[in-house]
């Protein structure tokens, strides 16, 4: 993310504390910060959510409207997820159109959504060839302590399991609820010094050398992965991830329910 | 500091408010039209014999000579280093102002980005540039411990009357603490009463705006820390 | 401003199609200090209308070539969200947004001290996340709360709200339905303690004295959302004594 530095005095605390397991707020390693989340606070949207981890907050909105299906998918509806990293939600944020950072964003949590098949997209077919519905799902981060991608995941799987089918607005019957056959849930783990960290706060994330997203699925099944940062992981740091993730997935989507 | 006598009630005041229509000089933070004096900033009406002004209840610190500070060096030039104190302008320290000789150029052997420093607010001129120095007695680079950061104008509260919330702080936890004036306070000590030392400056920072403060934090330590040393006062 | 319609936007009895008489305003909420990152915030609803604001400030100017020797400046953004609408808005600034940001800043210069600081930015973003007619009023408004709260020194905090007429009747602070099936619309803010304007536009179809009706209404909305807004200020440092020493 943003190129902030964090001091010295607050790294060397961050890591000294790493080497028992323990972190500036109390958390252990595998802990997330306190989720809290809302739905349907914005009517002008077809589906909606804020979602805080801890003082991480974002809006998600999803608009759905028909649109013409792409050439090879003639029966399928389409998907467009966008995230902005508005200066809003921190001092480094800058305006402009969105940058590298909120298209890997945007990508990774797409990746989330279409690979795990949350949103049954052939229900999304109204003429073959010629109309479908077209999901517009649109991300705002609101304030900015570090995780996006798993507040962002996460806001987008309450908007869109919320979501609404407005039939009616254009003339195609009775609105419905969008088709969705899963709950896709990310959990991201970043490396600082050599411990692995679910849930990192800013000045974690910014003394991290490497992180890793990872999205599960109702089973517990990997669907989407993405590794960031200039360091590595080890395969044992990978494994590790990965039993996290599940666990992780499982213990959200409870809370959500 | 600001004077704390006891007040019957406290007045919260937004800008814009009429402080005074009967002549009282205007102090801090008000403007005046008309022989009137407003409020300019959210803050808490102050009147006394020098006149009525506004003690803010948040906004940016705004540093003063003379201010003790602490900041982080977040960039690094061949005869100065920029300090971030959280002030609306970046702090310049420039070689002159530092205990060591530093050649030219040769600055990033003393001091690097991410080091925190305690310095003083040496000068802030008409068009509020600012200068720094960390030539005085204890003024120095920050090492180990850890920093909690509570908006500056709680500053006053952490320190309390003469003193008294810092000492009974320091005494109870066995803690070495440095105040810097803008709100950045470093901590060293044993880790779980740094951490309780660091938790009861974070409750000032988020409470000084309410009574009874002194007893609380008191209590918030005996309770953390059961042992802790006997109060001087 | 489509200015014909068959829609009754008033009844005989001089009421609204939300139940409102002309001369009242919408619901309001008004939150401040609601972000953690921020120098100061607030939120505002304004009936249907969703407005989050935030300030940032007074920093360091970037870019650097718009530094002012004598005084700080204001930098607005006003952005609304892409599902804020009941159409799909394309994200990203446009023509709409940039004169709105451009008005909203230069309401502001008009309150806050900015020969304090020379050579300053004070950033103040606004994002819409639900649009309901009424969001460069309800914008400026949250802004102005904001200040406050980032402690920044202001003359006063500035109020906006619009007035219009529609269905042939002046009529305060429009709704969505109203807006678009109406005949005019004037947006305007206020200095609260001297009446001063600091925003005014208007456009449709008005005579001399429904205008004169119109500002009359704005001003008297303005100066109850004024109340509201400073409520909202003294509610986040609720009460409790001064000292305890």
């Amino acid at each position: 993310m943003s190129n902030q530095v964090i001091s010295e005095i607050r790294r060397d605390h961050i890591l000294n504390l790493l080497k028992d397991g323990r972190r500036t707020d109390g958390r252990k390693v595998d802990d997330f910060r306190k989720i809290k989340f809302e739905t349907g606070i914005i009517e002008s949207a077809d589906g909606s959510a804020v979602v805080e981890i801890g003082k991480t907050k974002v809006t998600a909105g999803v608009k759905i409207m028909p649109g013409t299906p792409f050439g090879d998918t003639p029966n399928m509806g389409v998907l467009t997820t966008g995230a902005e990293l508005i200066p809003m939600a921190h001092p480094s944020f800058e305006s402009g159109p969105p940058g590298a950072d909120s298209i890997e964003l945007a990508r990774v949590v797409d990746r989330g959504i279409r690979e795990s098949g949350m949103i049954d997209m052939s229900k999304l077919c109204i003429k073959e060839g010629e109309e479908v519905w077209m999901c517009f799902l649109d991300l705002y981060a609101i304030n900015y302590d570090g995780n996006l991608f798993d507040a962002f995941t996460l806001a987008s799987v309450l908007a869109l399991k919320t979501a609404i089918i407005p039939n009616e607005q254009y003339g195609k019957g009775e609105n419905k609820p969008l088709p969705i056959t899963c709950i896709p849930i990310s959990a991201t783990a970043a490396k600082v010094g050599s411990s692995l960290i679910l849930d990192p706060n800013f000045d974690e994330e910014h003394i991290s050398s490497a992180r890793l997203t990872v999205t599960t699925d109702d089973d517990g099944n990997f669907r989407a992965m993405q590794k960031g940062g200039q360091g590595s992981i080890t395969l044992d740091e990978l494994s590790r991830c990965l039993d996290m993730a599940v666990a992780k997935g499982k213990e959200i989507r409870e809370l959500i329910g | 500091m600001e004077k704390r006598s006891a007040r019957p009630a406290r007045e919260i005041v937004v800008p814009g408010d009429i402080l005074d229509d009967s002549g009282a000089k205007a102090g801090d933070n008000t403007y005046t039209v008309d022989g009137k004096v407003y409020a300019a900033v959210l803050g808490v009406k102050n009147k006394n014999q020098y006149g009525v002004g506004v003690i803010p209840l948040g906004g940016r610190y705004m540093p003063k000579p003379g201010d003790m500070v602490i900041g982080m060096i977040n960039d690094i030039g061949s005869s100065n280093w920029m300090v971030d104190i959280r002030a609306p302008y970046p702090a310049p320290l420039h070689v002159s102002e530092v205990p060591w000789k530093v050649e030219f150029g040769d600055t990033s052997r003393y001091l690097n980005v991410g080091n925190v420093v305690l310095l003083k607010v040496l000068s802030v001129d008409e068009g509020k540039k600012i200068q720094v120095t960390m030539n005085d007695s204890g003024l120095r680079r920050l090492e180990g411990g850890r920093l909690v950061e509570i908006p500056y104008v709680k500053v006053s509260r952490v320190i309390g009357k003469s003193g008294s919330m810092i000492q009974m702080i320091k005494s109870m936890t066995d803690c070495r603490i440095f105040i810097g004036e803008n709100g950045i306070i470093w901590i060293d000590g044993d880790e779980k009463n740094a951490e309780v030392a660091a938790r009861a400056i974070e409750m000032i920072g988020e409470n000084a705006h309410k009574g009874s403060l002194t007893e609380r934090v008191k209590e918030f330590i005996e309770k953390e820390l059961p042992n802790a040393g006997e109060v001087g006062e | 401003m489509s200015g014909t319609t068959d829609m009754i936007l008033v009844d005989k009895d001089g009421k609204r199609i939300d139940g409102r008489m002309p001369e009242e305003h919408r619901a309001v909420k008004i939150e401040a200090g609601v972000l953690a990152n921020a120098d100061g915030s607030a939120y505002v609803e304004i009936g249907k209308n969703k407005v989050l604001a935030a300030v940032y400030g007074p920093r360091e100017c970037h870019p650097r070539h718009l530094q002012d020797p004598t005084k700080a400046i204001i930098q607005c953004k006003y952005n609304m969200q892409t599902y804020s609408v009941s159409d799909r808005k394309r994200p990203g600034t446009d023509r709409r947004s940039v004169e709105i940001s451009k008005i909203t800043a230069e309401a502001l210069e008009k309150v806050v001290l900015t020969e304090l600081y020379p050579r300053a930015s004070i950033d103040v973003y606004i994002e819409i996340l639900q649009a309901n007619a009424g969001t460069r009023c309800a914008g400026l408004t949250a802004a102005s709360v904001a200040l406050a709260d980032a402690g920044i020194p202001m003359r006063d905090i500035i109020p906006s709200i619009a007035a219009g007429k529609a269905d042939g009747h002046v009529l305060l602070d429009l709704n969505k339905e109203e807006d678009n099936f109406g005949q005019a619309d004037v947006p305007l803010a206020i200095v609260p303690s001297t009446n001063e304007i600091v925003l005014l536009q208007m456009d449709g179809n008005m005579t001399r004295q429904e205008f004169d009706k119109a500002i009359e209404l704005a001003v008297g909305g303005c100066h109850d959302l004024y109340k509201l807004q400073k409520e909202a200020l003294l509610k986040r440092y609720g009460d409790g004594g001064d000292s305890d020493e």
